[in-house]
């Protein structure tokens, strides 16, 4: 689903300013008083991550999804010579989703590495060599081939750090387009998120704009810990206005899509936009929803999310996983646990069907949450 | 045979009767309920590792799999840190988080001890891919030549689809690789020639294009001069090499294993190869020292041992405030809590209290 307007309404714009955090709010202070720009201050020494910058006006620009990322991947390798890229086609053929293209030119075909199909073992490499002071970028060409690499994340990428005493740290992203797509087949419309949170030791996030897709590789890269980025086969084409000055969006940190009253909707991903073209009917009929962006899938930010409930006491969940296992599950359990004397309904998660998706387009529509029955559920939770 | 100098033959000695007495003390450690879970000893093979590994400089890796005590040793983890990681105690290499699978030393360079078979392979070629990396976009060079990294792995990993990746990928781009088998003829229970089409596993690297080599495994010698030529060829930028060390492991796969499937006669064929032996009456029958002082250095490695032992007895277990550290290098990878507060910064955390 590409939508007609632009993803970048005010109201879509990431909200970090508004949500209290005591502890952010310090540290985005002292940066302010700080006079040295956010690129000189992550030159040598150690770096740190920054916080999300909304500065827009005057000096942006548009992209596409893809050259949201391949910019982010420039920077970082124009800004860090250690980041290099590792994964099938990602050289000579500019990778499948363009996210790469020219950048073996511009760096070289040793730091833009064109693999043999071997996921499970150029994994490995990339966690060799993170263990050894690279700081590699590996792209599954699509998520669904990770599942071969398993092994890797799981075993190696996930545990490394603690079985070894904390003596080595596997700074690597893996990177790669995820989800539904259109007609692709049941081995190319995995989400993959679900067979992977339980992994303990990665981190993982979800874009969904180009502005947050390029600030989530370049913070991912920057992170010391393992991050795997799932990116969406249908979403490469978005357009947006993204500002010209370089920024960082927090890993662990949720997004603020639409701010609402009256009841929670935590989505990610393509989904969002299934959420928001619900949302359109649901604004005419007279409700107000509040929509939230999780963005990061694993850890969950519980601070937005609560403050989220706590405002509205109701809950909609809405993935593109299905509904065993998925991150809807694991939302849904830590939802109870952290705020259940805040809820008025019962929390309410939309996922997909558990089938393989189907070829044929009418029955693959069917797998997946459409905007009607968002609008439904919101009803229905809204009444209740 | 290659000439051998009286220093290099006692260093080889002294490496071997360390890798020996170590593993012997592992297993009464463990029949004395010091050591627990899966302990797989290196009875029988210290030729492959001293040969090897003593070839090595500091910013050389090595990659090992379960059976990794003697491959620690070798590459200069003291004793004592090993034995106190195996009795499970905070003052392990590992800081007790690891045990007998997963011996790591950063400062050694040793990325690993792995439990599943062949998963070490790609962390070595990765390793090997950062030296590469490291002399042509870094330019950081060593007049040594790149830094080389060593693959240990056995007879079973050789038909794992891993050892087939890797083999390829290294070859492609010459990476300054050494691909070791320890093919001592069985995985577990499971014969080698039961399980190989074709059981010359040396034979599988010029396949890849790269030089296949067969060593007798026994003969630390013999192994030292393999490895000497191969880590020359990688130093110097040619690429990988395949080494098959015929070999063979005195006791059972385990300190669980029964070892009932493998003949007497295979097992004393073996035993009267013991590359320790070998080495002494070599070193004796060329003068290059004499049995007292094999005795002494015999000795020395006894206290080093017991001394291990004694350290690792003493040391403490891990407290309970280290269950979560180091899940992640950077500890905000556990999120933001209710309070937005990075759940990092709660004092129970630490405490290994707090519910994450």
């Amino acid at each position: 689903l590409v939508p007609s307007a632009s993803p970048t309404s005010p109201e879509s714009a990431p909200h970090r300013v508004r949500s209290p955090r005591p502890h952010h709010h310090e540290r985005e202070r002292e940066r302010e008083t700080d006079g040295r720009r956010p690129v000189a201050a992550s030159h040598g020494g150690r770096r740190r991550p920054l916080q999300a910058q909304i500065r827009r006006g005057p000096t942006s620009h548009e992209v596409l999804m893809f050259e949201a990322l391949r910019e982010a991947m420039i920077e970082e390798m124009t800004l860090d010579p250690t980041v290099c890229m590792i994964g099938e086609d990602v050289g000579d053929y500019g990778g499948s989703y363009k996210v790469s293209k020219g950048l073996s030119e511009m760096f070289g075909d040793l730091r833009v590495l064109d693999t043999p199909i071997a996921e499970n073992s150029f994994t490995g490499m990339g966690i060799g060599a993170a263990m050894k002071g690279l700081r590699p970028v590996v792209e599954g060409m699509n998520m669904g081939f990770l599942l071969l690499a398993y092994n890797q994340i799981s075993n190696n990428c996930g545990m490394l750090p603690y079985t070894s005493g904390g003596q080595f740290k596997i700074p690597i992203v893996i990177r790669g387009p995820g989800g539904v797509g259109r007609q692709l087949g049941a081995e190319h419309s995995q989400r993959l998120e679900s067979y992977f949170q339980s992994i303990p030791g990665i981190q993982m996030v979800a874009c969904s704009t180009p502005y947050n897709a390029k600030g989530l590789l370049k913070a991912a890269i920057r992170s010391d810990n393992p991050v795997v980025l799932f990116e969406h086969v249908l979403l490469y084409n978005l357009k947006e206005k993204i500002p010209d000055e370089e920024y960082i969006c927090c890993l662990e940190e949720a997004e603020m899509v639409r701010p609402g009253s009256q009841l929670t909707i935590l989505t990610y991903s393509r989904m969002r936009y299934h959420v928001m073209q619900a949302v359109k009917t649901l604004v005419n009929k007279g409700y107000d929803p509040e929509v939230i962006d999780i963005r990061s899938l694993k850890p969950f930010d519980l601070h937005t999310i609560g403050n989220s409930i706590k405002k509205t006491h109701r809950v909609l969940i809405v993935e593109e996983c299905m509904r065993t296992g998925g991150i809807g599950a694991s939302l849904r359990s830590a939802i109870i646990d952290n705020f259940w004397d805040e809820l008025d309904a019962r929390p309410v998660c939309l996922s997909s069907q558990d089938v393989p998706t189907p070829y044929a387009a009418t029955l693959e529509d069917a797998t997946v949450v459409q905007p009607a029955q968002i609008v439904a559920a919101v009803e229905e939770i809204c009444q209740s | 045979m290659q000439a051998v100098t009286r220093e290099e033959a006692l260093e080889l000695y002294e490496d071997m009767i360390l890798g020996r007495n170590f593993e012997d003390m592992c297993a009464q450690m463990y029949y004395r309920g010091k050591m627990f879970g899966f302990v797989h000893l290196y009875n029988g093979q210290e030729a492959v590792s001293t040969g090897f590994i003593k070839q090595l400089n500091q910013p050389d890796c090595v990659v090992s799999t379960y059976r990794d005590h003697v491959h620690a040793l070798s590459k200069g983890v003291p004793a004592r840190a090993v034995m106190a990681e195996l009795f499970g105690k905070a003052t392990g290499c590992c800081r007790g988080q690891g045990g007998s699978m997963h011996m790591f030393s950063e400062p050694h360079n040793l990325l690993g001890g792995f439990a599943f078979i062949g998963e070490g392979i790609p962390v070595a070629t990765g390793a090997a891919f950062a030296a590469k990396y490291r002399h042509e976009v870094l330019k950081q060079s060593s007049p040594d030549g790149l830094d080389v990294t060593l693959a240990f792995f056995g007879d079973g990993t050789c038909n794992n689809g891993q050892f087939f990746e890797c083999l390829n990928m290294a070859q492609l781009w010459k990476l300054p690789i050494i691909f070791v088998v320890e093919n001592n003829l069985w995985a577990i229970g499971m014969s080698h020639l039961r399980s190989t089409s074709d059981p010359e596993i040396w034979k599988k690297g010029p396949a890849f294009g790269m030089p296949g080599v067969h060593v007798d495994g026994m003969d630390v010698l013999k192994v030292r001069e393999v490895a000497k030529e191969a880590i020359d060829r990688a130093r110097r930028g040619e690429g990988p090499t395949l080494v098959e060390c015929e070999t063979y492991r005195f006791r059972g796969h385990s300190l669980a294993d029964p070892d009932e499937l493998r003949r007497p006669d295979e097992k004393s064929h073996y035993a009267a190869r013991d590359p320790i032996t070998s080495l002494k009456k070599y070193i004796i029958e060329q003068n290059l020292a004499s049995e007292a002082e094999l005795k002494n250095i015999e000795k020395k490695i006894d206290d080093v041992v017991e001394e291990a032992v004694e350290f690792a007895d003493a040391s403490p277990l891990p407290p309970r405030s280290q269950l979560l550290e180091n899940v992640f290098a950077d500890p905000k990878g556990f999120g933001i809590g209710p309070d937005g507060k990075y759940r990092c910064e709660d004092p129970k955390f630490t405490q290994g209290t707090a519910q994450v």
